[in-house]
């Protein structure tokens, strides 16, 4: 039967199992939203600026671990959707991007609202497809939910001109896809594991580092049985938080620019690291060259070309974390490390995470742990970028598997609303909290108005300090507190909650807090809480720019020798 | 750190972009190219490039990893430690009159070139051999005059059989000698 091309693309949509579409329509995509309605198990969700859509889809997508989808017209919607796409890339985000372009005759004339989508695209897709035959566009549909779920995930665009949305073909979509060039190598090479086996089980100071990977090969088991097996103490990179229980006795936090200070120290003193599923990058690892000074690292990753691109490795794994820890558990040998591991705890007794002064103000650390509290540990968080995403992370402990959502690679302000809606979409029976800062919110706060129309249940905590807060910290750390461009005159966030239709208290005492987030968590919709923390607060301890992990500053003035 | 001069070669489908694509990751992780040459292979839809880089085995290494993941690229290898053929095509325009162009032609001939071109002031000489034997040759045409000189780049190939890059199947000793590196 012949089909048009808009019909094509739904039918391939509906095929990949897609449930939700993230989009915003406009003039060159207007045959394929004329053609939405027939396929009524295609959600469409209305967001207000495509940069929403592109978040939304990426939040979906860590939320669910299926394939999250936005959609936008050519030319500006394209443009739109970047900042998200790339931060989908650098966050190996299984998303797939559908824009359309001006009809096929008008490309390359600066046509009206065209844009080389594609070759914008290039550096910040997997790959990406420019769609000039109808015919071909189910098997670019097929090959790129392929692309964007195997290997190591990411994302790929699909552009595709107005009138292939109109013009008819024959709809087959193929069984299988034909990408010679792209088998990824799932299974580790056993001689490599063996090597990694036989320094696991002769260190005696070995540590493992996790990474994303983990969560996004769902090795949590795995993970799990290599640390408790050898007694190996864990630490995560930021996106690697809750891919091991936080509150294990063998957890020792995140390591990295603000990990915790036995995070650091042990990667310092470590005889062996086990790097899994993560890719050394430099908030985690910080001066490279003094980057765990007395280890061997084993690295184990689904990407041949993270090997060796940051740091020096001893054994290198490339393949699928799960079926390369399941084939490593199976020679590891039970021990345990006691001395090492006192070490540690007694480090993690000495050092502990930034306290909570006890002053007047709002501590915001103090806002985090009473949403930890309150919510039990059950929410998915969702964190914007700079203070209020490294107090998130420390914070709150995360024990609940995939329960943190951030931005980490990209570091993109404004991901946190559109993707904890995305998120909330896709996990409609869990609690998410969207934890913001002041600036970052307001880079997508139009995304309220698509979480009211399409009932997202989102709960939204503002950690307002009136500044754009870490970049505030670098002025009064490494500035001499000139404050140039960070103070911020901010709205009143109720009010502007309150006029999208969304409940909303502000909180300035930490009596209040609390009872805040009971009531938030009481309401059946949408709901914000304006934090009004502490504006100078800071986020410790901290690794200065340029520095080893070991010279890490827990407060400022008290410095910890190793 | 000591750098060499690498040859890749890569067999990519014969798709428009693809030079784009792997121009755009040079650019962009700051590899510097010294030559990359694109022609037709004997497999339908499918290129064979040559692709000359000064740089250290590790810095290559990744330069080669990193082409590996562009989907139109079927399969990269670094053949630099393989013994091979290379070979360069030039074309050189050599002012020429009267009076200098027997000793012209008597250069090309021990350089086993071709005067392609005869003008009145000036003749055309096309070389093929590796980058030295074509320097050589430019250094001693340089007296005449040099007017305009083209190259190809280095194109390559290992020698005997079967060759680096058979399509298909990758053999389980490639994968292994992949994951190695």
């Amino acid at each position: 039967m012949k089909m048009t091309g808009a019909q094509i693309l739904c039918e391939s949509l509906v095929k990949e199992g897609v449930e939700v579409i993230f989009g915003l329509p406009g003039g060159a995509v207007i045959p394929l939203y004329d053609t939405l309605p027939q396929y009524p198990q295609l959600r469409h969700i209305l967001v207000r600026h495509e940069q929403g859509a592109a978040h939304a889809a990426d939040g979906y997508a860590r939320a669910t671990g299926k394939v999250g989808v936005c959609m936008a017209t050519s030319g500006p919607g394209a443009t739109n959707l970047v900042t998200g796409i790339a931060n989908a890339h650098l966050d190996s985000v299984p998303v797939v991007a559908i824009t359309g372009q001006v009809v096929r005759s008008l490309i390359g004339k600066d046509a009206f609202q065209e844009v080389d989508i594609t070759g914008i695209t290039l550096p910040i897709t997997k790959h990406n497809y420019l769609v000039l035959e109808v015919g071909s566009l189910a098997k670019v549909v097929k090959e790129a939910f392929y692309l964007a779920r195997n290997g190591r995930p990411s994302p790929v665009l699909i552009d595709i001109p107005r009138d292939v949305f109109i013009e008819q073909a024959e709809f087959h979509y193929p069984s299988k896809v034909d990408l010679p060039s792209s088998k990824p190598t799932l299974q580790g090479h056993p001689t490599q594991i063996k090597k990694a086996a036989k320094l696991i089980n002769e260190a005696q100071r070995p540590l493992i580092i996790a990474g994303r990977g983990v969560i996004i090969s769902g090795a949590y088991a795995e993970l799990k049985q290599l640390a408790e097996t050898a007694q190996i103490p864990v630490v995560t990179t930021l996106l690697g938080i809750s891919c091991f229980p936080e509150s294990h006795i063998l957890s020792f936090g995140m390591l990295g620019m603000h990990g915790t200070a036995y995070a650091n120290m042990a990667v310092e003193a470590a005889d062996l690291i086990i790097a899994v599923g993560m890719r050394f990058g430099d908030r985690a690892t910080c001066k490279v060259s003094a980057f765990a000074p007395h280890a061997s690292i084993v690295h184990i990753d689904i990407d041949p070309a993270e090997i060796g691109k940051n740091m020096r490795v001893d054994v290198p794994i490339v393949g699928d974390v799960k079926l390369v820890l399941n084939a490593l558990n199976k020679l590891i040998i039970s021990t345990e490390h006691i001395d090492w591991f006192q070490q540690l705890d007694d480090w993690r007794k000495e050092h502990p995470l930034t306290f909570v002064r006890d002053s007047e103000g709002l501590p915001p650390q103090f806002v985090i742990r009473k949403i930890y509290e309150v919510t039990q540990g059950e929410a998915i968080i969702v964190t914007g970028v700079g203070q209020n995403q490294m107090w998130a992370a420390q914070h709150y402990w995360y024990n609940k598997p995939n329960s943190l959502i951030s931005s980490g690679g990209l570091g993109a302000m404004g991901f946190e609303l559109p993707a904890a809606m995305g998120a909330k979409i896709g996990c409609p029976d869990n609690i998410v909290w969207c934890i913001a800062g002041d600036g970052g919110f307001q880079m997508t706060i139009q995304e309220l108005a698509t979480i009211v129309q399409e009932k997202v249940a989102v709960k939204i905590a503002i950690i307002n300090n009136g500044y754009l807060g870490m970049v505030r910290q670098w002025q009064q750390l490494f500035y001499k507190r000139r404050y140039v461009a960070t103070p911020l005159a901010g709205p009143d966030f109720v009010k502007v909650a309150e006029a999208y239709g969304i409940p909303g208290l502000r909180v300035k005492r930490k009596e209040e807090v609390v009872s805040a987030i009971e009531q938030a968590m009481e309401e059946q919709g949408p709901f914000l809480i304006d934090f009004m923390v502490e504006p100078e607060e800071n986020v410790y301890p901290m690794v200065p720019p340029g520095a080893a992990l070991a010279e890490i500053i827990e407060e400022p003035g008290k410095e910890v020798a190793v | 750190m000591t750098t060499t001069k690498h040859t890749l070669v890569a067999l990519v489908e014969d798709k428009p972009g693809v030079l784009t694509r792997m121009a755009s990751l040079f650019r962009r992780r700051g590899f510097n190219i010294e030559s990359i040459v694109v022609g037709r292979s004997e497999l339908p839809h499918l290129a064979r490039m040559t692709i000359v880089i000064d740089g250290s085995t590790t810095m290559v290494e990744q330069v080669r990893k990193q082409l590996d993941k562009i989907i139109n690229v079927v399969k990269v290898s670094d053949i630099t430690a393989d013994d091979t053929v290379a070979r360069e095509l030039a074309l050189i325009k050599v002012g020429a009159t009267a009076s200098t162009r027997s000793e012209i032609i008597q250069i090309v001939d021990v350089f086993r070139a071709n005067i392609v071109d005869v003008a009145s002031d000036s003749v055309i000489i096309e070389v093929t051999g590796d980058e030295e034997k074509i320097n050589s040759l430019f250094n001693l045409l340089r007296g005449f005059g040099i007017k305009e000189m083209t190259r190809t780049g280095r194109i390559a190939m290992t020698r005997g059989s079967p060759g680096r890059l058979p399509v298909g199947k990758r053999s389980s000793k490639a994968q292994a000698k992949r994951q190695k590196t």
